[in-house]
């Protein structure tokens, strides 16, 4: 009796406390969406005012913030493509060649990923200026394709652990050359690493700020352009736009986790 | 080219930087036989197999298939198939897409490829299996899968590569009979590859041995077995108890080796007085009694039987210390620690010429497994 007491409040005390966790982890969250509907003027915003529609119409005449939204987005997109092509093609060449300096070029790939970023934002800075490349879209594709490639590298060598080339020979056994082989053998089996990488570059992409500030130029990304806004409390047109891209983010993520897209691939 | 042999491999050599792998290696497949390369790992049975599918270039030497010169030829031109050790097979498709897989690449019409991959389904016994994924398949399964994959293209050789070494004893049996029955009934030379020396015996039409990269004989089993032509061909193939000295009296075929035990004797041609020779007497081939018999015996203490259900097998410590193989019917055993003469009639007894690399001693040693 006294056992199933005791077993009792230990298990409230879990939930408890795991629910403390969840309450840190998420009531920033909560309070951005929260606000995003609130309609006071008043900054902090600490108080409700009632609920409006409102930040979200004002977002849409903010050409600032969606000018630089849609900056971000093109950003992220051309540098996953550009580190993804350039990461996967270096994981299979380092899996598959062997030459003098491999454990050396192996770990300079950590070096971008240990580094403070506010050094590599300086060094970068200081290079493009050396060699008079122009401070804009150009330099923050440069910049963030130089961080993510190490990270789209480790994904697909992940990948390549336990990746049996036989197959590659079994293709060519069968009469079909190297190039086709690479796109109809290789590729989709490396396909998870090469994705799970590219997931990751963009995602690094899409929020860095301390790189993009040292590489900009006059170029405004949304990261950066909501660090500028916050020096007078978050503006609420911005928590709008970030309440957003959380449901955007949420949605992708439930839909893959749910394995909705592969049902629906294989049904295709 | 001789009409009969459609694969020719002529002085082949391979270094792999300064390890000499394949040691001028010459041998001639004939068409719609099963040949196989018997040999211990490292040995270079799999690079031989390689070179021939392509995917490794001989360092010098020249390989022919149908009479055509293999050199400038990748390995997605060459008119052979290949079953992979570790199956290899590609795991984003299903057991169909890997089978027309190469079909698909060649355009082949949808209907031809469908009809095919069935038909080839049903001949390896593995109907309605055709969906499923590799990883859904068991060892034997994906075997079959394999060598489906590897025929379907028709090829003039099918290459395979200890296909059988990942699987139980007892599926390794049946897919002995299989492979061989799929082979007669498809008429396509073989070119298998292991380093299992009973698969060899049971499977092959001929066999070749290698050794050291080195090519040591090519027969038909029987030969292998019976006639070894070299130390290394008599130990791995089969059980075997060899005796080394040196040729004392030679009679017409009828020859006298002295080893440290005693004078032994075989049948054979082409030896000298003088000669250093090895003589190999398989376990089985050997006499015993236990009491002293008329003719040559060497004579030795019974050490240990052990008992394998279809033979007794026996070991016989000479007074020098070295171990003898005798192999039996099981039947009477025979009293332990007591005193047994060997013998054996002459004609069982093999002599063997040394080779440079071998070193010989004027001394008898047991081999066994």
């Amino acid at each position: 009796m006294r056992r199933k007491k005791s077993e009792r409040l230990r298990r409230r005390a879990g939930a408890v406390y795991c629910g403390l966790i969840y309450a840190f982890l998420f009531l920033p969250i909560v309070v951005i969406v929260v606000n995003s509907f609130n309609a006071t003027e008043s900054k902090p915003y600490l108080s409700w005012k009632g609920f409006t529609f409102d930040w979200y119409g004002r977002l849409l005449q903010n050409a600032a913030l969606l000018d630089s939204f849609r900056n971000t987005l093109l950003l992220a997109a051309v540098s996953t493509i550009l580190s993804t092509i350039i990461g996967t093609i270096a994981a299979v060449g380092m899996f598959k060649y062997r030459f003098r300096g491999k454990s050396v070029i192996d770990a300079l790939l950590y070096i971008p990923v240990v580094i403070p970023e506010i050094v590599l934002g300086i060094a970068l800075l200081t290079l493009f200026a050396t060699v008079n490349i122009p401070r804009g879209m150009l330099s923050l594709v440069l910049a963030h394709v130089t961080f993510c490639i190490p990270f789209v590298i480790f994904n697909v060598r992940a990948r390549l652990d336990g990746y049996d080339q036989s197959i590659e020979e079994a293709s060519m056994d069968l009469g079909v050359g190297r190039l086709k082989t690479f796109f109809h053998i290789t590729l989709p089996v490396l396909a998870p690493g090469i994705g799970g990488g590219a997931l990751l570059a963009f995602t690094l992409s899409i929020d860095d700020v301390i790189v993009s500030y040292f590489t900009n130029g006059q170029t405004k990304t949304f990261p950066l352009k909501v660090m500028e806004s916050i020096k007078s409390g978050v503006a609420p047109d911005v928590n709008a736009l970030s309440t957003l891209i959380l449901v955007f983010t949420v949605l992708l993520v439930v839909l893959t986790q749910s394995g909705l897209i592969r049902r629906l691939r294989r049904k295709r | 080219m001789s009409k009969h042999a459609l694969v020719q491999i002529q002085k082949i050599n391979k270094f792999y930087g300064s390890n000499h792998v394949v040691r001028d290696l010459t041998l001639d497949v004939r068409e719609g036989e099963f040949l196989t390369i018997l040999g211990s790992s490292g040995c270079g049975k799999t690079t031989t197999l390689r070179m021939v599918a392509g995917f490794e270039q001989p360092t010098d030497g020249k390989i022919f298939v149908g009479g055509v010169d293999m050199a400038e030829k990748e390995p997605y031109e060459r008119d052979v198939n290949t079953v992979f050790q570790s199956y290899a097979l590609f795991p984003h498709m299903s057991v169909f897409g890997n089978i027309a897989y190469g079909l698909r690449m060649k355009r082949i019409p949808k209907k031809e490829i469908r009809k095919r991959v069935m038909d080839i389904l049903d001949l390896v016994q593995l109907g309605g299996f055709e969906r499923r994924m590799p990883a859904q398949l068991s060892g034997g399964q994906k075997q079959r899968v394999a060598i489906a994959r590897a025929l379907i293209n028709r090829p003039k050789v099918l290459l395979l590569d200890e296909p059988l070494s990942a699987l139980d004893l007892k599926l390794r049996k049946q897919m002995q009979l299989e492979l061989k029955r799929l082979q007669r009934k498809l008429d396509i030379t073989f070119i298998y590859v292991t380093h299992d020396q009973e698969e060899a015996l049971s499977m092959s039409d001929r066999i070749a041995v290698m050794h050291d990269g080195m090519l040591e004989q090519v027969g038909v089993p029987k030969e292998i077995y019976e006639a070894p032509a070299s130390k290394f061909v008599a130990t791995f193939i089969g059980e075997t108890n060899l005796f080394e000295g040196m040729v004392s009296a030679v009679d017409g075929d009828a020859v006298s080796v002295a080893v440290e035990s005693g004078t032994i004797c075989g049948r054979a041609e082409g030896f000298q007085k003088g000669e250093v020779v090895a003589v190999s007497v398989r376990p089985e081939r050997m006499r015993y009694s236990t009491s002293p018999v008329k003719g040559f015996t060497i004579q030795g203490v019974v050490r240990e039987q052990i008992y394998v259900g279809s033979v007794l097998k026996s070991i016989v410590v000479l007074p020098n210390g070295h171990e003898i193989k005798l192999e039996r019917l099981a039947g009477d055993v025979l009293p332990m620690d007591g005193p047994v003469y060997l013998s054996w009639q002459p004609q069982d007894a093999r002599l063997i010429h040394p080779r440079d690399q071998e070193v010989y001693h004027a001394v008898e040693t047991a081999v066994m497994e």
